[in-house]
C-alpha cells in the first residue's frame, strides 16, 4: 500500500478463544504500583 | 472505534476493537474525518484542493481493503471477555513494615504508617497471609508475593522467614512463590543485595530521577537529601542483576515536569530498566498535578518518545515501563479488559493481617476485605471488583485505549471519585499520551529496520 503502512494487523478478537487463563502476571505489582497498562506483559499461554 | 493521532511528526491509526495499528499519510489523515461512511461528494468536495483525484481514490481503495479485512472501524462482538474459572487469589502485596526511615513528602502511605499506628509484620501473621494465598488460589500455581511497606528492608529478618516458609509450602502445595520486593534502597548492603537476587524474581527501587528532584521530595528522617545513599546502592543492585528483572520506579510531580530529564539523568547513571510516574495527590497539594499541567506533561513525553528512540538507535537504549507494548504476544482480551485486579486476584495484606482490595485501600475501613489472621474474607467484595471491566464503566466504554489501559486504577477512581467504576480523569489523559508515545516508537522502529 502507497498511504497506509499496517504495523500491526490486530488480533484482539482471536485472543477471546484462547483467553482467560489467569496464568498471567498481576500488571500493577511489575514495576509502578499506582497504574495497570497491561500491554507490556506477556500472555503465558 | 477508531482512534486517530500524531507524535513527533509520525500519523498512526489505531482499530480499537481488532488491535490492528497503522501509520498513515496526510491524505488517509484526512480521509479518516469523512469515516466510517466516506460519502464520496462530501469526501471529494473537502479534499480535491488539497489532494490529486487519483490519489483521494487510491487511498480510499487502501481504506477499503482494511475495512474488509477487519483492521479498521470493526465492531466488537465478543461480548464482556472474563476470566474463566472460580474466582482465584494469585497475587499478594504483604505490608512487611507500616513504617519507614525516609520521609518522603508525597507519600501516599502518609511516610509509612498508612495513617494508622507505625508497626511491623511478625512471622506469624506473614506465615497466615501466605496460607491465605495458597488456600485461595486454586489451580493457578505461579504466586506471586510482593514485599512492601513502607520499608520492608526494616523489617528484613522477618521477610526472609517468610520466604524460606514460602518455600516450604510450595513443595508442599505444588505452588511456585514468585517474591519481589519494593523498597527505597536506603538500608541496601552486600549482603542483602545476594539475598535478593537469589530470592527474588523483581525489586523496585524508589529513586526519583536528578539528584535535586530526588532529594526535594525524598528525604531521610533528619531532613537531609537520599540521593547520595540511594543512587550508588541501586546501581550495584541492577548490575548484579545483569540490568534485568527490577526497576529503578521514581515519581514526578508538579515541579519537575520536564521528568523526560529524570528519566534521561537515571539511564545516563547506567539504569536499563525505569518507570517514572505521575504523582497520585489532591489538588489541594501544592506538588500536585492538575489539568493545567497536562499540557507540559505531554511536550515532556514527546521529547522523552524522540530521545529513547534516539538513544536505541545508538546502542544505548534502555526501557521505560510505560513506553514498552507488545502488540503480538500481549496479554488476551480478557486480561486487557480486567486491568490490575485489585479486590479480585489481587489483594493486599497489613502488618496486622487486614485484607484490601490493594496497597492504595490500605486503610480505606469501608474496603476492608476481612483478615488473614482469622480468615475471613469478603466474596460480595471480590465479586463487585471482578465485575468491574472496561465494559461495565461508561468512561471506559468509548475510550480508544481500554484494551491497553485496561480501565485505569480502582484505587485513583475511588479516591478522587468516589466509586471504583470513575477512573481519575488526569491519569486517563496521561496513561492515553503515553500509549500514543508506545505506538509510535514501535513504528518507528519497526518501520526504519
Ligand atoms: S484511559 Fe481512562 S477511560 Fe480509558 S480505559 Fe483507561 S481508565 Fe478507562
Ligand atoms: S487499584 Fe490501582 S493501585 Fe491498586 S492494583 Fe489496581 S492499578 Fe494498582
Amino acid at each position: 500500500m502507497k498511504h497506509i503502512k499496517t504495523l500491526h494487523r490486530g488480533n484482539l478478537k482471536q485472543s477471546l478463544s484462547k483467553g482467560g487463563c489467569g496464568e498471567c502476571q498481576a500488571s500493577c505489582q511489575s514495576a509502578c504500583k499506582t497504574s495497570c497498562t497491561v500491554a507490556n506483559q506477556s500472555c503465558q499461554k | 472505534m477508531i482512534h486517530k493521532f500524531e507524535v513527533n511528526g509520525i500519523k498512526l491509526v489505531l482499530d480499537v476493537n481488532s488491535g490492528a495499528v497503522h501509520v498513515i499519510d496526510d491524505l488517509v489523515w484526512d480521509l479518516l474525518d469523512h469515516g466510517p461512511d466516506f460519502d464520496t461528494d462530501n469526501v471529494y468536495k473537502a479534499l480535491r484542493g488539497k489532494y490529486p483525484v487519483s490519489d483521494i481514490q487510491e487511498a480510499m481503495d487502501e481504506l477499503n481493503v482494511l475495512i474488509q479485512e477487519n483492521m479498521l472501524y470493526t465492531e466488537w462482538d465478543g461480548g464482556i471477555p472474563a476470566m474463566a474459572g472460580e474466582p482465584v487469589i494469585k497475587a499478594m502485596c504483604l505490608h512487611a513494615a507500616h513504617d519507614c526511615n525516609l520521609r518522603c513528602s508525597y507519600c501516599f502511605a502518609s511516610t509509612g504508617d498508612f495513617k494508622g499506628e507505625r508497626e511491623l509484620l511478625d512471622f506469624e501473621t506473614g506465615k497466615k497471609a501466605l496460607e491465605f494465598l495458597v488456600r485461595h488460589s486454586g489451580h493457578r500455581r505461579n504466586l506471586e508475593v510482593d514485599f512492601f511497606g513502607g520499608e520492608p528492608l526494616m523489617n528484613f529478618d522477618t521477610v526472609k522467614q517468610l520466604v524460606a516458609y514460602g518455600r516450604a509450602l510450595e513443595k508442599k502445595h505444588n505452588k511456585k512463590f514468585k517474591f519481589t520486593i519494593t523498597t527505597n534502597g536506603l538500608l541496601l548492603d552486600d549482603d542483602t543485595i545476594d539475598y535478593i537476587n537469589r530470592e527474588f524474581v523483581n525489586v523496585v527501587i524508589s529513586i526519583d530521577g536528578r539528584p535535586e528532584v530526588h532529594d526535594s521530595m525524598r528525604k531521610t528522617c533528619t531532613g537531609r537529601g537520599s540521593y547520595d545513599i540511594i543512587a550508588p546502592k541501586a546501581l550495584r543492585l541492577a548490575d548484579s542483576r545483569d540490568q534485568n528483572n527490577y526497576y529503578v520506579r521514581g515519581t514526578f510531580t508538579r515541579f519537575n515536569k520536564d521528568f523526560d530529564k529524570d528519566v534521561l539523568h537515571l539511564a545516563d547513571q547506567g539504569f536499563k530498566q525505569i518507570s517514572v510516574e505521575p504523582v497520585v495527590a489532591p489538588e489541594s497539594e501544592d506538588y500536585a498535578l492538575t489539568k493545567a499541567d497536562l499540557k507540559d506533561i505531554f511536550a515532556a513525553y514527546g521529547r522523552l518518545a524522540e530521545a529513547y528512540i534516539k538513544r536505541r538507535k545508538e546502542g544505548r537504549g534502555f526501557n521505560f515501563f510505560h513506553f514498552m507494548v507488545d502488540l503480538n504476544q500481549g496479554p488476551c482480551a480478557a486480561k486487557r479488559s480486567t486491568g490490575c485486579g485489585a479486590g479480585n486476584e489481587y489483594i493486599a495484606v497489613t502488618p496486622r493481617g487486614d485484607i484490601y482490595p490493594c496497597h492504595q485501600f490500605v486503610g480505606d475501613e469501608e474496603y476492608r476485605m476481612g483478615s488473614v489472621v482469622d480468615g475471613s474474607f469478603d466474596r460480595e467484595k471480590q465479586l463487585r471488583f471482578r465485575g468491574t471491566n472496561v465494559f461495565t464503566k461508561e468512561k471506559c466504554a468509548s475510550c480508544w485505549a481500554k484494551f491497553y489501559c485496561s480501565g485505569g486504577c480502582a484505587a485513583n477512581a475511588f479516591h478522587f471519585n468516589g466509586s471504583i467504576d470513575k477512573p481519575y480523569d488526569l491519569g486517563c489523559e496521561m496513561e492515553k499520551k503515553r500509549l500514543e508515545c508506545a505506538l509510535a516508537i514501535k513504528a518507528l522502529e519497526t518501520f526504519e529496520e
